[in-house]
């Protein structure tokens, strides 16, 4: 595959109030990679993400996905685009059913109308069959089948972070954002999440941006990374590159 | 296989259902072996079912509280019953036409109010709710059209109670087909969502300010018919029918019957609408164990103590049952 | 021009309640971020002790008020305690179902107690009329205002300079943060609760001396209008609370004597009709802040 840019994100920033909680911040992610964006805590990490997904509009900057300029769009028009993503506090569809959680995601993947629906029209039941089995497939890749009738608040913290992952995906994305993926995991669960990962990028054709605080996992998958630092940007480049960057490490360990 | 079976043998249970108890309350109506005050208060049952569906949808399914659902309520009876008044066609036609402009009407106030308050949610919305329930009851009393405080008189009747039952009966098996089919669809699990995490639900494309007006349209176009079964069984209303104590008592029943479950609702309302009977003599106390039944409700179901125990006595529960079958089994 | 000048003038002692029950909201709401449903309720309450202390038990009045202020912030206490602490972590949804219950149960004790008739208050603060700029203005009038901006200033101060009132502040600010600088969340709500219920009281003696007659659909509705000033002001904000409670007070005022008699009977509903209008054109409020979920 050519090494098309997906993303590119030129000088955005956002202040809240006199705040300026991330400045001028630039960066560029190619389809098909596993992009990392790492960062102490408070550095803006999950604040830029809001703002590709449209949660937070953002006031200096722009930001083009595939080629389309996407900024200050909704989180519907930017999800509909091919964006998804994970919360880094889990936030699932508590009482719903695992399968529906998955449901819901490819709700405008297989349409009808309300109307449809009240009179059983022949296409709800078609569409209905084609979730069912899109949801089965998507939760057999995470190991969810088995769950799939229980409450989502009642799956084990790991199993949860899995199962948002699987309600992104069923949007049908091109780009999917990971906010802190292996937060709370233990070793074992996080060298599963790797594995999980890099299978998706591979059979789903994903291109991936991470925000990540266990370094195991970013230098053992991403292929390029951003340090952010304060709101800005300390260093972008190929991960090994990166993480050796003294001023990344100052950073890191603090002044 | 088996889940579609499963289905369908709920649906079979539900018609089953639904047959029997009309034939139970028909006999009893035509043969006068039921009671005249439980004769009237079967009709009564029909709109509050259908009050407490069409609220069950906006409370329990998308999560936002209504405090203004009498201003529906109100809406559809005025319209539909004006509409009676002043037709000429055969009563029953005129009735059905009447239920279809009174909720048409509502369904135009749903769609007004819910789409000026995209932006509110949670307490704002709930206020606004309230106010737009008082303002519709303010309203109809400076209209003349509506009779004003003295009330609109003159709403033709269907001619018997059990002629007016079964109208009422359909347009509720109709509401209960209607919401159940909405609920269970692609758009009720987008409903569902908004309500568990709408943060969430935005960022997987479900289009939060679209099904927050397709939600409050719908549930106050059912509301507007409960409006106008009641007109046409009373023969009278006026503002007072309308207050705020009546969007409280809808809301009671959803409470009651659980968030998010239609059966629920269903029992609820027809228990409320019995309570006055149930509780013959002590009827000043109805209000407060309404207040109460809120308070308790909520609590049973947030609490961290009451949940405590619940789960300590269902896992006893549990164990006792255990106990007794194994003993069997020897 | 007199009639005009009465008018305002009514319209601000109106406002003045108002501004007084609308700190009680936008404390809470501020602190707790819950709609205090039975806010208004609690007034009331108020007023009814009010009826059974100074008219039914002819208590001296000095101790009436104080045993009302008391009873409120006691009420205020218990039903805090009782209904809304166990709900802390509940949905929103939860909590205002809770706070209406809360309201419907005040105001139904009510009516089995007293019964749906107006209750009539004596007249028990009872001042000359004073002079001002040519206007005879009433001595109720004179003392409803001073006491609202006794209180605006005192509460103001209190918050700004004392320990409490900067716990108050920081819980209102960021709950999780300030359980980690070692805050006392779950009492500091507590305590707003009571702080506000006691200014719930002290609202309830204004609205008793002024109207002299209360029913117990009374704080209801006043206090609906009153949480549309605290919106309207700015939640959170206690200069807000005051502009917002002075605005919808003079709206009142003017559209109840200017409106033309068969309008008369809508009243109500145009005072709700111009809250929604607020509402929905600003829900963040004059003064307010935009308040954005953490994502």
């Amino acid at each position: 595959m050519t090494q098309v840019e997906l993303l590119e994100v030129n000088n955005i920033g956002i202040s809240f109030g006199g705040l300026r909680a991330v400045d001028n911040v630039s960066l560029t992610i190619k389809n098909g990679q596993l992009y990392g964006l790492i960062g102490p805590n408070g550095s803006g990490k999950t604040t830029l993400f809001n703002m590709i997904t449209g949660v937070y509009k953002p006031t200096s900057g722009t930001f083009y996905f595939n080629g389309e300029n996407l900024t200050g769009k909704s989180p519907v028009e930017i999800n509909k685009k091919g964006i998804a993503r994970t919360f880094q506090n889990i936030r699932l569809f508590k009482n719903m059913s695992v399968i529906d959680n998955v449901k819901v995601g490819l709700h405008n993947k297989h349409k009808y109308t309300m109307f449809e629906s009240i009179l059983r029209l022949p296409r709800f039941f078609h569409e209905e069959q084609k979730m069912e089995e899109e949801a089965l497939e998507l939760l057999g890749v995470f190991d969810l089948d088995k769950e799939k009738d229980s409450l989502a608040c009642n799956l084990p913290y790991g199993k949860q972070r899995k199962l948002e992952i699987a309600r992104a995906l069923a949007t049908g994305p091109k780009l999917l954002l990971l906010d802190e993926p292996a937060a709370g995991m233990n070793p074992n669960e996080t060298e599963e999440l790797m594995e999980t990962i890099r299978f998706i990028r591979d059979n789903f054709n994903m291109t991936i941006l991470l925000i990540e605080h266990d370094m195991k996992l970013v230098s053992g998958i991403c292929e390029e990374i951003s340090v952010l630092n304060f709101g800005t940007l300390l260093a972008s480049g190929k991960t090994s590159e990166v993480l050796n960057n003294p001023e990344v490490i100052a950073a890191y360990l603090g002044e | 296989m088996k889940r579609i079976n499963l289905k369908s043998h709920r649906n079979l249970i539900f018609v089953a259902a639904a047959i029997v108890v009309y034939a139970f309350i028909a006999y009893g109506m035509n043969s006068n072996l039921l009671p005249r005050a439980t004769q009237t208060l079967a009709i009564k049952a029909c709109y509050n079912v259908i009050l407490a569906l069409s609220l069950s949808l906006i409370v329990g399914f998308l999560g936002e509280l209504s405090l203004g659902h009498a201003g529906f309520f109100a809406l559809g009876a005025y319209s539909g019953c004006i509409f009676s008044i002043n037709s000429n066609l055969p009563i029953e036609l005129r009735f059905v036409l009447a239920a279809l402009i009174g909720g048409t009407v509502a369904a135009i106030g749903g769609f007004l109010i819910s789409s000026s308050i995209l932006r509110l949610q949670g307490d704002y919305l709930a206020i606004v709710t309230l106010a737009f329930g008082e303002i519709i009851r303010s309203f109809i009393k400076i209209i003349p059209v509506t009779g004003g405080t003295a009330g609109l008189g003159g709403i033709p009747s269907l001619g018997s109670k059990l002629k007016t039952f079964t109208f009422s009966y359909v347009f509720v098996i109709l509401t209960i087909l209607v919401i159940r089919n909405i609920v269970a669809s692609s758009h009720g699990r987008a409903i569902t969502s908004i309500r568990d995490n709408a943060i969430a639900a935005e960022s997987i494309g479900i289009n939060i300010k679209l099904y927050k007006i397709k939600v409050f349209t719908v549930g106050a176009f059912f509301a507007g018919i409960a409006g106008v079964i009641l007109g046409h069984y009373i023969n009278f209303i006026e503002p007072a029918n309308f207050n705020y104590n009546v969007s409280i008592e809808i809301l009671v029943m959803v409470v009651l019957g659980g968030m998010g479950n239609l059966l629920g609702s269903i029992i609820a309302a027809v228990v409320i609408t019995f309570l006055p009977e149930i509780l013959r003599g002590f009827d000043q106390y109805r209000l407060l164990i309404y207040a109460l039944a809120l308070i308790f409700m909520m609590l049973a179901s947030n609490s961290p103590r009451i949940i405590n125990f619940r789960v300590k006595a269902r896992e006893k529960a549990a164990g006792l049952y255990k106990k007794l079958f194994t003993r069997k089994e020897e | 021009m007199q009639q005009f000048i009465m008018t305002l003038i009514d319209g601000i002692n109106l406002g003045s309640v108002y501004a007084l029950v609308a700190l009680g909201y936008t404390m809470v709401y501020g602190i707790a971020k819950m709609l205090n449903f039975a806010h208004g309720d609690i007034i009331m309450v108020g007023a009814y002790t009010i009826v059974v202390f100074i008219t039914r038990l002819s208590i001296s009045v000095p101790l009436a008020m104080i045993l009302c202020v008391a009873f409120c912030a006691l009420l205020g206490f218990v039903v805090e305690k009782l209904a809304y602490k166990p709900l802390r972590h509940a949905t929103p949804l939860s909590v205002l179902i809770t706070a209406i219950g809360v309201s419907y149960l005040l105001q139904n004790l009510a009516l089995l107690i007293f019964g749906t008739n107006r209750q009539f208050i004596v007249r028990f603060i009872d001042v000359g009329n004073f002079n001002l700029f040519g206007v005879s203005v009433s001595g109720i009038s004179v003392i409803i205002w001073v006491t609202t901006i006794v209180i605006m200033i005192g509460l103001y101060t209190f918050i700004k300079k004392t320990k409490l009132g900067r716990a108050m502040l920081a819980v209102s600010e960021d709950k999780g943060a300030a359980q980690l600088m070692g805050i006392n969340v779950n009492r500091t709500i507590s305590i707003t609760f009571v702080i506000g219920s006691a200014l719930a009281g002290v609202a309830s003696i204004l609205y008793s001396a002024k109207y002299l007659n209360v029913d117990p659909y009374t704080g209801s509705l006043f206090g609906i209008k009153a949480f549309a000033a605290a919106v309207f002001g700015g939640i959170g904000s206690i200069p807000g609370a005051m502009i917002g409670g002075l605005l919808i007070g003079l709206i009142e005022a003017l559209t109840a004597s200017y409106l033309p008699f068969n309008l008369n009977a809508a009243s109500d509903g145009f005072a709700f009709v111009i809250l929604i209008i607020m509402l929905v054109l600003k829900p963040t409020g004059l003064l307010g802040k935009k308040n954005t979920e953490k994502v």
